[in-house]
């Protein structure tokens, strides 16, 4: 698939653009802060309903606008829809595709997909276990939207149980402080309040281990069909053979875990029963602290070169290409899903490898259907994919074509 | 800002469940607007609600006297029990006149996030009304959201001893709908709960 037209409206830095797109290689050429970025990310939203640079949407929309639109005209098979995005911060987003509008935005998820490599994913390597689960899960919503469905379920359902747990902790602790009802005849002296307390928590550990059962099993699953190819395009961008893995970190009881990380991929019955298990047993803990111990929400992928964990012992570069090689095997996994080529966004990516890297990333990405890349400095995007493709010149959140070409169609501001 | 009572009045109205600032405001001065018999007539009603309106004792519903019209009614089947959040669920399912049985309204759902327990709710009460076992079937009506399925699986699991049919309203596709509109987890639900065709 490719992106054929992208309409911005008061996104972040641009009033309006218009802006062309053709299969095959496009390059953004332009200063720092001039808004070459603003355009990848914008299509990266329309993929995946989020920002890889920020969390919340304030800051997509102009500073002093009420709300930003984006608009793209998405060609797969040589059939085009158009998908439309309205971002209005602190209210729910509304979508539409085609002409509709769709009942919830998350409808529109898989119309285009993206596959994004921007400085922020080295996060992936350095960063904290969210990002490398975050990173999975969007995989999964990008392979079958009605993951995100089971995500967000996973998450209130958290929710939930975490206020259980702080709300109720001082009686599941200490027991209420109300007296205890008086026994009636024979019946042994009962405790209601921390009774009712610890059954309402085994429904919600009911609840968690079903849906965290679920996500853990597609996490898994997916982990188990990306690694091979990680290996692969490590090696491919690194020119040695080096490796690369990424195993799965389980919070479940130890067996369990160690199968996991093993690389087995447990039945959902036997991860629910497991989860269940390990919620039972980590009980008092979970109890004195308040939050919620086991799950997928505390789970890690470790990603490891040869012996060595990534974290904390590859090289800035290494670490660069751990995070791309991620990228392009969710890239590569994705292509065989969908019989079709998402669309390749390197967003500042080759300014921060070397020649070598380089050249060997530009001959993988070559027979892309189309990779959009951002760059500050022209001549630091090998020949190669420059001579194969388009330029455009953005400045001052406008963009021109082809080196001192004229605005593309200005448009008028609505109303 | 207006002066004094409109203010207040608006302030009361922009209160209620659904009511905005402006909508408040909207009301507010169709109110002044209106004869003081039609006003009258909203206080009465106001009045009324608070002063007459109580708890059925059986089944929690919203009654007129100790107990509701459906507890009072002796033509009810007493072997089945529907339990429903609110009282606006048994309204909801009274107009389908497919259900005979009596009802039992727990005043909401589990959601530790707004604080509710169990003990919130009146589920206590539902135990006594089981004892006699006279109750064949206890119908769960809770809503097929988190926390009426939270409601739900925490009902089935204390009434598994108590030796009643404990069943679950079915989820699945509307009635008079298409099946391309419905999203895939109410989809993926009537997969689950399908049933064989008798030809």
């Amino acid at each position: 698939m490719h992106v054929r037209h992208l309409t911005l409206k008061d996104f972040r830095s641009y009033p309006s653009a218009e802006l062309a797109l053709t299969p095959g290689v496009t390059t953004f050429v332009g200063l720092n802060g001039q808004g070459k970025t603003n355009l990848v990310e914008a299509i990266g939203y329309l993929a995946t309903l989020g920002s890889h640079r920020v969390a919340t949407d304030q800051p997509l929309v102009r500073f002093g606008a009420a709300q930003a639109i984006v608009r793209g005209a998405i060609v797969r098979d040589e059939h085009e829809t158009m998908v439309e995005l309205e971002i209005t911060p602190g209210r729910a987003n509304r979508a539409r595709l085609g002409r509709s509008p769709v009942a919830r935005p998350r409808d529109v998820l898989g119309t285009v997909r993206t596959v994004l490599f921007a400085p922020e994913d080295l996060s992936l390597v350095k960063g904290d276990p969210s990002e490398r689960r975050r990173f999975l899960d969007e995989l999964l919503v990008q392979r079958q939207p009605r993951w995100s469905g089971v995500r967000s379920d996973y998450d209130k359902i958290l929710k939930q149980r975490n206020a259980l747990l702080k709300s109720a902790a001082p009686v599941l602790r200490k027991g209420s402080r109300r007296p205890p009802r008086p026994p009636r005849d024979g019946e042994p002296l009962v405790d209601e309040a921390r009774e009712s307390a610890l059954q309402t928590l085994d429904v919600w550990n009911d609840h968690l281990a079903t849906v965290g059962s679920q996500l853990l099993y597609a996490r898994l699953r997916l982990l188990r069909d990306l690694v091979p190819d990680l290996a692969d395009c490590y090696d491919a961008v690194s020119a040695a053979p080096s490796n690369a893995r990424a195993t799965y970190r389980s919070s479940l009881h130890e067996e369990l875990a160690a199968r996991i990380a093993a690389g087995e991929v447990p039945e959902i019955d036997e991860l629910r029963a497991g989860m269940l298990e390990t919620l039972d047993s980590v009980r008092t803990g979970e109890i004195e602290r308040g939050i919620s111990l086991v799950g997928p929400h505390r789970d890690d992928v470790v990603l490891s070169l040869g012996d060595l964990p990534a974290k904390g012992y590859a090289s800035h570069g290494e670490s660069w290409s751990f995070a791309l090689g991620l990228k392009l095997a969710a890239y590569r996994l994705l292509r065989r899903d969908l019989g079709d080529d998402p669309v390749l966004v390197l967003d500042d990516v080759f300014a921060e490898l070397d020649s070598g890297r380089r050249e060997r990333l530009a001959a993988l990405v070559g027979d892309c259907e189309q990779v959009l890349i951002t760059a500050a400095v022209g001549a630091d995007v090998p020949d190669v994919l420059r001579e194969r493709g388009s330029t455009v010149l953005v400045e001052l959140g406008q963009v021109v074509t082809e080196a001192g070409g004229e605005p593309l169609e200005p448009v008028p501001a609505d109303e | 800002m207006y002066e004094g009572a409109v203010q207040d009045l608006i302030d009361e109205l922009g209160r209620l469940p659904g009511v905005g600032p402006k909508s408040a405001q909207r009301i507010a001065f169709h109110l002044l607007q209106q004869d003081s018999e039609d006003v009258n007539r909203l206080v009465t009603a106001l009045t009324e609600v608070k002063a007459k309106v109580r708890f059925c004792e059986v089944c929690g519903n919203v009654a007129q006297a100790e107990r509701c019209r459906i507890c009072a009614d002796p033509r009810r089947d007493q072997t089945s029990i529907c339990v429903v959040e609110e009282p606006k669920d048994v309204v909801a399912i009274e107009r389908t006149r497919e259900f005979r049985g009596t009802y039992h309204v727990l005043g909401g759902a589990i959601s530790p996030i707004d604080g509710i327990g169990p003990d919130d709710l009146r589920v206590r009460e539902l135990m006594p009304r089981l004892a006699s076992g006279e109750v064949q079937e206890v119908i769960i009506a809770t809503d097929p959201n988190l926390e009426g399925e939270a409601t739900a699986t925490y009902l089935s699991r204390l009434l598994r001893d108590v030796g009643v049919t404990v069943t679950r309203l079915a989820s699945g596709l509307p009635v008079g709908g298409d099946l391309e509109y419905a999203d895939e987890v109410t989809l993926g639900r009537a997969f689950e709960g399908r049933r064989q065709v008798n030809a």
